[in-house]
């Protein structure tokens, strides 16, 4: 019935290659600096395939100048930067296009185009990359991940401007997952939820990457996201990334700031929470019972 | 060219045949199976996922779709795949993509009819706006303290300094032009020397103000419904508000007097060098001499004719700068929108002066002062 209406339109011929590499992100002495300042020197960062890598540190460390270092928004004044066994620092603006249909970004403030639907948003990605994808399946697919995403599904037809600071980051997440990438980035995904909100985010993230196969890229100040989520943890302090690991190997480090950051009143809180829900061995606990984490209350 | 999915029917007995898929089933080998698959006629009543490669949410949706729609079963699916499936089914939505349009023959009356209460609402919106600014000078005089001195200075420098060279530019070139053009018809009469009268009162009296206007419109009020629109949606008006600074006396009045205020300067300024072009003309094409010109100039203009355009220019300041200001402080929804708004006053702007550019022209004549 589509293909009489109108003419099947031809595919790109995007590069796909599957990536098998361990390290799916490689960052090595990256340099950034705007103008006499510089945010990072010699910054190196290894995120493995198929894990969860939160990055913390304090305000203005440049976590989101990374990020944008990362997916090509910001070039670097020295370093190389490989996505999925690529370069991005060499790259000219359409080459790294094939890599563009393999990543989801999802921003602080959500940046969904104002002047589209969030099911128009979500579809946006879907036809820059897949243009022989009939429309009648570009509106399933938008409409499932608005879904999954955890909106309401009459939330397909709002406008950005309707919704609420939740609801624009769930509907970025939607667009993020538009194409499934292999790899998500997050800016400060839980930032301004309320608490259920945010343990709910966590969950979602999870089950994504579970079902999905993500690899997750996640800026967080949320130190619940980081106990609960997390695999690994990058600090970033003093312009590089001064440890990885998990939180025990953090915690093991003698770095002040790093000690103050999970030793502080709101990160042995948040332990606490995880442990008592560890030893209940109930991993559904938190996004069932909110009341059971007062971490997150209290936060 | 990439592998890309393909499915093939192996008829089967009582219930249906079974639709087995191969291949990729993801997002970028889908699109040409999924138009074949909605052109499928035959009764499915298995869907075999046995033979399939990789499975993404977009090819477990596309399974399951074909799976709900014939009541069908799925079979061979891998561990992970019926994951992906459970999720995908899960999450089906039947919201719209985008709220619905109506007809044609609804549309356009709805949309014309929009328009005409548009300007109904708009013209009594601009008063009242007009009305608030009234209101806010009222209380800027009671309390003088809360006068911002520094944004009307600041404004003043925007709207009146940085507009001297362009506005210079196009007065000089319109001298040039009315006086060269007007020569060429007075000839005909061997009237050329009253190329001094045209120049001199057409510049003075119409030309500088009406242009100038015009100018400071496209350069200033679209400027202030862009910033205003622009403050309205990343809430910085809102901000304001809680703060007790009110925009109306933050924003709105400095931009507002600094054009009431710089108008008759930027009108006179642009008359003066008007005639400066024509003088200039004059004396290469005409034979008549620099000084020459500027000195009958004096003689021919009548004072009255500087005091009409004294008159007009702060009341076309005042409606450029409300025009921008009151668009800006509608923005309500999105970018699009500071887009439209800076559009509409800029038109509102200039639309508003010829208008009432006519109505004055007619009234002085009226009153004697022709």
């Amino acid at each position: 019935m589509n293909e009489t209406a109108a003419p099947p339109v031809e595919a790109l011929d995007l590069n796909l290659e599957e990536f098998t590499g361990k390290h799916p992100i490689c960052v090595r002495g990256l340099k950034t600096s705007f103008g006499e300042q510089i945010v990072h020197e010699g910054l190196d960062l290894d995120v493995r395939k198929g894990e969860i890598l939160g990055v913390v540190g304090g305000s203005g460390t440049g976590k989101s100048v990374l990020m944008r270092a990362i997916i090509g928004l910001q070039t670097p004044d020295e370093g190389e930067i490989e996505v999925l066994g690529r370069s991005i620092t060499g790259a000219q603006d359409d080459d790294d296009i094939d890599i563009r249909s393999r990543w989801g970004v999802l921003f602080q403030g959500g940046a969904l185009f104002s002047t589209l639907t969030v099911a128009e948003n979500v579809e946006v990605p879907l036809k820059e990359f897949y243009p022989e994808i009939s429309p009648a399946l570009m509106d399933e697919i938008a409409r499932y991940k608005v879904v999954l995403s955890g909106l309401p599904e009459e939330t397909t037809s709002k406008y950005p401007a309707e919704l609420s600071g939740g609801m624009k980051k769930r509907a970025g997440l939607a667009r993020a997952l538009a194409l499934d990438p292999e790899l998500l980035f997050l800016d400060e995904p839980t930032a301004g939820l309320d608490p259920i909100g945010a343990a709910a985010f966590d969950n979602l993230i999870v089950e994504l990457k579970q079902a999905l196969d993500l690899t997750v890229f996640l800026i967080t100040h949320d130190l619940d996201t980081l106990y609960e989520i997390c695999d690994r943890v990058a600090v970033i302090a003093d312009q590089k990334v001064i440890a990885v690991g998990t939180i025990s190997e953090l915690l093991a480090t003698d770095h002040e700031w790093i000690q103050e950051y999970f030793n502080g009143p709101r990160g042995r809180a948040a332990k606490t929470t995880k442990d008592r829900l560890d030893a209940k061995d109930r991993p559904g606990e938190r996004q069932a019972k909110p009341v059971d984490t007062p971490a997150k209350a209290g936060a | 060219m990439r592998a890309v999915a393909d499915y093939s029917i192996e008829p089967g007995g009582d219930g249906g045949a079974t639709l087995s898929f191969r291949g990729p089933m993801v997002v970028w080998g889908i699109g040409a199976m999924d138009r074949r698959l909605r052109d499928l006629d035959e009764k499915v009543a298995k869907v075999d996922l046995s033979q399939v490669e990789s499975l993404d949410t977009v090819g477990a949706w596309t399974a399951w779709r074909v799976a709900r729609d014939n009541d069908a079963e799925i079979v061979g699916a891998s561990d992970e795949a019926t994951k992906l499936i459970e999720a995908v089914k899960a999450s089906e939505g039947k919201g719209e993509i985008r709220p619905g349009r109506g007809n044609l023959a609804e549309r356009v009356p709805e949309a014309v009819g929009e328009m005409v209460s548009g300007w109904g609402e708009g013209s009594k919106g601009v008063i009242g706006f007009l009305g608030a600014v009234v209101v806010a000078t009222g209380s800027v005089i009671r309390h003088p303290r809360r006068f911002r001195m520094k944004s009307l200075i600041r404004q003043i420098e925007l709207v009146g300094v940085s507009s001297l060279g362009i506005i210079g530019l196009m007065s000089f070139l319109i001298g040039i032009v009315v006086a060269q053009q007007g020569a060429v018809q007075l000839q005909q009469f061997g009237a050329e020397i009253y190329t001094i009268n045209l120049t001199g009162r057409l510049c003075l009296r119409e030309l500088g103000v009406l242009m100038t206007a015009i100018m400071v419109a496209g350069r200033s009020g679209s400027a202030f419904a862009a910033q205003i629109g622009t403050m309205k949606l990343t809430e910085e008006i809102d901000a304001m508000r809680t703060i007790g600074v009110s925009p109306m006396e933050a924003l709105v009045l400095p931009r507002i007097l600094a054009a009431v205020l710089m108008m008759p300067l930027l009108g006179f300024y642009s008359s003066v060098v008007a005639i400066i072009g024509g003088a200039f003309i004059a004396n290469f094409a005409l034979d008549i001499p620099f000084m020459t010109f500027l000195t009958r100039i004096q003689e021919v203009v009548p004072i009255h004719d500087l005091w009409v355009s004294l008159v007009k220019a702060p009341v076309f300041g005042l409606i450029v700068a409300l025009a921008g200001c009151y668009n800006g402080m509608q923005v309500k929804a999105n970018a699009e929108e500071v887009g439209l708004r800076t559009t509409a006053a800029v038109v509102m702007a200039i639309f508003m002066v010829i208008v009432l550019d006519a109505f004055f022209a007619i009234f002085f004549t009226e009153v004697g002062w022709a």
